[in-house]
C-alpha cells in the first residue's frame, strides 16, 4: 500500500521552491466544460492532457480550471483558452491528441490553432 | 449516456460542486458475495427542496440555464436500476445531499467501473478549495484518500505540484490495484 509517508518526504524535499494555492491574476486561464454533456463526449481525458501537459512543461503561467455546460453540448469537449488581456478562444470538439498541439502552439508559443476553433457559422446552426 | 460508472461519478460529483459543498464524501463499496456494486456520493452542500427533489430524476429537469435538459442524474439511475440494482437520493436545503447507487456485479448491463482513479485525480486536483473523502473496498478490504489529511501534510503546497500531482495519481492506481488483486470490476 502506498503510504502518506512518501508525500511527507516529497513536502520536505520542495518546502524551499514552494508554489503557492491559488491562482495568479497574470496566468493563461485553459477551462474544460465538464458538465455531463462535456463528459460524456470525452472530456476527462482531454482535461487530464491539459493538467499533465502544463505539469510536465512547467507551464507556471497556466491554471486549468472547470466548468459547466456553456450551451453548445454538440461541440463538446469544448475548451476555452483565456489570456490576462482577456482574450478568449474556443476550441470545440477537442481530443487528448488535440489538446497536445494546443498546449505546444497556443500555450507555449502563444499561436492560436485556428483550425479547431469555434466558427461563427457554428453558431448559426 | 456516460460509458463508465466513473464517469457516472465524476458528472454527480459536478452537481455536489455547484451546490458550493465543502466536503464531498465518495465511496464505491465491491461485495462480490451480495454481488453488489455500491456508490455513494455524500455532499455538504445548499441541498435541495422538496419539489427539486421529485424533479430530479426527471430527465426533462434542470436548474441549470445554458440548457433545458438534465441528464446527469437520469443517467446514473437509470444505469444501476438495469442491471437490477437500486437508487436512491436524499436531501434537505443546506443538509447537502447522498446519492446512492447499487450496480448488481455480475449483471451483464453492468457498464465497467472505468478509470475512478482518473476521475478522482481530476477531482482533487482542481478543485483545491473543497475537501474530497474518497474509499474503495473490495469484499471489506479497502483504502481511502482524505484531501484534509493531504492539506495537513503539504500546508501550502498545491496539489497541482508535478510531484504531488504524480503522487496522488499513484497512490489512487497502486491502492486501488492491490485492492483488486488482479481483478477488473
Amino acid at each position: 500500500m502506498k503510504s502518506l509517508d512518501e508525500l511527507k518526504a516529497i513536502r520536505d524535499k520542495m518546502q524551499n521552491q514552494v508554489k503557492l494555492r491559488g491562482e495568479n491574476s497574470n496566468s493563461i486561464r485553459v477551462v474544460v466544460g465538464m458538465a455531463t454533456c462535456g463528459i460524456a463526449a470525452g472530456a476527462r481525458p482531454v482535461l487530464n492532457a491539459f493538467a499533465a501537459g502544463v505539469q510536465e512543461k512547467g507551464l507556471d503561467n497556466v491554471t486549468v480550471v472547470q466548468t459547466g455546460c456553456i450551451g453548445l453540448c454538440q461541440y463538446e469537449p469544448i475548451v476555452e483558452v483565456i489570456t490576462p488581456d482577456g482574450e478568449k478562444v474556443t476550441y470545440v470538439k477537442m481530443t487528448e491528441e488535440k489538446a497536445h498541439e494546443v498546449i505546444d502552439q497556443h500555450l507555449v508559443k502563444g499561436k492560436v490553432v485556428t483550425k479547431y476553433v469555434l466558427s461563427p457559422d457554428m453558431l448559426k446552426q | 449516456m456516460l460509458p463508465e460508472i466513473s464517469l457516472n461519478i465524476l458528472d454527480v460529483a459536478q452537481n455536489s460542486i455547484r451546490a458550493e459543498a465543502g466536503l464531498i464524501e465518495i465511496s464505491i463499496a465491491i461485495d462480490t458475495t451480495a454481488d453488489t456494486l455500491e456508490v455513494i456520493i455524500k455532499d455538504d452542500g445548499c441541498g435541495m427542496t422538496k419539489e427539486q427533489l421529485e424533479k430530479v430524476i426527471d430527465p426533462f429537469f434542470t436548474t441549470r440555464t445554458t440548457r433545458k435538459i438534465g441528464l446527469g442524474i437520469p443517467f446514473f439511475k437509470f444505469a444501476a436500476e438495469s442491471t437490477g440494482g437500486s437508487f436512491e437520493i436524499n436531501s434537505a436545503p443546506n443538509a447537502g445531499t447522498t446519492v446512492r447507487a447499487v450496480f448488481m456485479l455480475s449483471s451483464i448491463d453492468r457498464m465497467p467501473l472505468g478509470d475512478i482513479s482518473a476521475t478522482i485525480h481530476a477531482l482533487v486536483t482542481l478543485n483545491e478549495e473543497r475537501d474530497f473523502v474518497f474509499s474503495y473496498s473490495v469484499d471489506g478490504k479497502g483504502f481511502s484518500l482524505d484531501t484534509r489529511e493531504l492539506k495537513k501534510i503539504l500546508g501550502d503546497i498545491s496539489f497541482n505540484e508535478p510531484e504531488v500531482s504524480k503522487y496522488i495519481r499513484d497512490f489512487l492506481t497502486q491502492n486501488k490495484n492491490e485492492i483488486n488483486g488482479g481483478a477488473v470490476f
